[in-house]
């Protein structure tokens, strides 16, 4: 592959990225490239560095080394270019105590050229009922929602969102990952830190894996699971069946094992296809697989295989 | 072969026709012009300070109440020439000047650092030079709407002010409220870029209270020892209050002590507030 003078940067480049405080190293030669148009997750543990590498994007820190371009602008040096591209959601707080809700939305909009309809987006993020309530008065949800409104409402080419959905009701939070699949479908950029493995699962087309201030896997939700070829389909039978009759109908690469009499084990990539091949081939041997299970890595696995700790710890 | 009949996989979990109609996100980002953005901080800032019960307390309601009291009543026996009131209205008008460029800016903007405002701002299209501007032009509203609230309140006590008949006098008083504001935004501002919000709002409400007293407001500063004098004489509520008085009960000509006075303060509280001012 070259380079493309036609095609527009990535929408972030992050080189050897450190940064410090004090004696503590937040990030430590991290690195990410963002592709336009598509939704990154930054998927880690509390204190990993999620937080400092969104605000380092943002402007809001300066590199201790390292480089970083947003939108092929230095957010530092050139801020005052980059900042009405971007739209920013920070993890907390933001808004005026005394601001009402769609009242503070406005204001933001008309910081902007050309922002997005104000009515539509409240209605869109059920942010109607608590119009005219003070900000200190909303609830946790809809103080979120406010602030993911903010960060949407200047029609931005790119979108960071510091855990948008913690402490969200379900309903919410698929509200939530609706508007931003709506943002990816219009061609917005969106860059989403999250310690919630369902919320990369669903939403990102590229996860990138933090920990103590490095990026240790990056890849699609599905690359990495298959990454470590974990994948099982199990299920129970009569006991001595020709495995090597099976392994010819299945992808090349694929195992069969009988840990157990009777108790079977298929390793390949898991897929629709694969259990068709498999209930099929059974099917015409007239047996019938009992307890069929599909195993598939989730990020959780993953991220417990490279770092050996719980996500959520 | 061709088949035509071949529906499409589904590749959304949602049927179209259960979405909402929905809005167009295709990116069109820009900053406002300059001049809506100034406009819109500075009207959305005055219309949350005029929201603030407790700001309008300290802004509005303790001066005129002041005013009136002390007019009425004679508890403090004030200085010069003409009515208590002429001897008052200088004083409160320096008051008001006082809790909103500084207590009341400070405590306000102590809170929307606490609260990530500052933070959240800081990366909208609204540059840091504008949101400074904007609180300033909230800050010029609020004390034109307490000059006219304060200056009709003394009026109907009978208030005489002098030197306004005059362009210096005019333009004297102008100019100490100008220099007053600066003075005293400047101080707000440092004491809230650098404090935590909760000690900015019990400091400034002290300072407040503090200078009430001892700032030539209510009290004539010829009620304190020389020595003691001489040293609050050189505090800006001192100097805005007795440049006020000099034109406004006196008559006098520009007092270009007093507004030497507030030049340095203005100087030195805006630099050590450039300096020390921390946005998060």
């Amino acid at each position: 592959m070259h380079a493309d003078p036609d095609r527009p940067r990535p929408a972030v480049e992050i080189a050897g990225l450190v940064k410090r405080y004090g004696d503590k190293t937040a990030v430590d030669g991290l690195d990410l490239v963002v592709g336009r148009g598509s939704i990154t997750a930054v998927l880690g543990p509390n204190g990993a560095g999620k937080t400092t590498t969104v605000e380092t994007c943002e402007g809001y820190r300066r590199p201790d080394a390292g480089t970083v371009r947003v939108l092929g602008l230095d957010p530092v040096t050139q801020g005052a270019e980059l900042r009405p591209r971007i739209g920013v959601m920070l993890q907390s707080g933001g808004v005026y105590a005394g601001a009402r809700a769609v009242e503070m939305l406005r204001h933001t909009a008309r910081l902007h050229a050309d922002p997005l309809d104000v009515p539509a987006l409240v209605e869109r993020l059920g942010l109607g009922s608590c119009g005219r309530t003070a900000y200190r008065r909303l609830s946790g949800g809809q103080q979120q929602r406010l602030a993911l409104a903010m960060a949407v409402v200047g029609r931005p080419e790119l979108v960071f969102l510091d855990e948008p959905t913690a402490g969200l009701d379900p309903q919410a939070r698929r509200a939530t990952w609706d508007l931003v699949r709506d943002l990816r479908r219009d061609g917005v950029t969106v860059i989403v830190t999250t310690h919630h493995m369902d919320e990369a699962e669903q939403l990102a087309d590229q996860v990138a894996i933090v920990d103590h201030g490095k990026v240790i896997a990056t890849g699609t939700p599905d690359a990495l699971c298959r990454g470590g070829a974990e994948d099982s389909l199990r299920f129970d039978g009569p006991a001595g069946l020709d495995l090597g009759a099976l392994l010819k109908v299945l992808p090349d690469g694929a195992a069969v094992a009988e840990p157990t009499p009777g108790s079977y084990r298929v390793e390949a990539p898991v897929d629709p296809q694969l259990l068709a091949t498999v209930t099929t081939w059974c099917a015409a041997a007239g047996i019938l697989p009992e307890r069929l299970t599909v195993q598939r890595r989730s990020l959780e696995d993953v991220f417990l295989d490279l770092t050996g700790r719980d996500l959520r710890s | 072969m061709t088949d035509q009949t071949a529906r499409p996989l589904p590749t959304d979990r949602t049927p179209p026709a259960e979405r909402t109609p929905r809005a167009d996100h295709t990116p069109r980002p820009g900053a406002a012009p300059v001049p809506r953005m100034l406009l819109a901080q500075t009207a959305f800032e005055t219309r949350m300070l005029l929201r603030n019960g407790e700001q309008l307390l300290l802004t509005v309601i303790i001066p005129s109440v002041l005013l009136v009291l002390f007019s009425a009543v004679d508890i403090v026996a004030v200085d010069g020439p003409g009515k208590r009131v002429d001897f008052l209205a200088p004083g409160l008008l320096a008051l008001a000047v006082m809790s909103t460029a500084f207590t009341g800016q400070a405590i306000a903007t102590g809170f929307e650092r606490r609260y990530g405002v500052l933070k959240r701002l800081g990366a909208s299209p609204l540059p840091r030079w504008a949101l400074l501007t904007a609180k300033t032009g909230c800050v010029l509203v609020t004390e034109a709407l307490q000059v006219a609230l304060l200056s009709a309140i003394a009026l109907a006590l009978g208030w005489s002010p002098h030197g306004l008949a005059t362009p210096q006098g005019a333009l004297a008083v102008a100019a100490l409220l100008v220099l007053g504001t600066a003075a005293f935004s400047g101080l707000g501002l440092l004491m809230a870029g650098t404090l935590r919000a909760e000690a900015t709002l019990a400091a400034a409400n002290l300072v407040f209270v503090l200078l009430l007293l001892a700032g030539g407001v209510i009290v004539p500063l010829s009620k304190f020892p020389a020595g003691v004098r001489r040293v609050l004489e050189l505090l800006p509520i001192n100097a805005l209050s007795d440049g006020l008085r000099a034109v406004l009960q006196h008559g006098a000509g520009v007092p270009w002590g007093d507004l030497g006075i507030l030049g340095v303060w203005s100087v030195l509280g805006l630099a050590a507030a450039a300096r020390f001012f921390r946005w998060e």
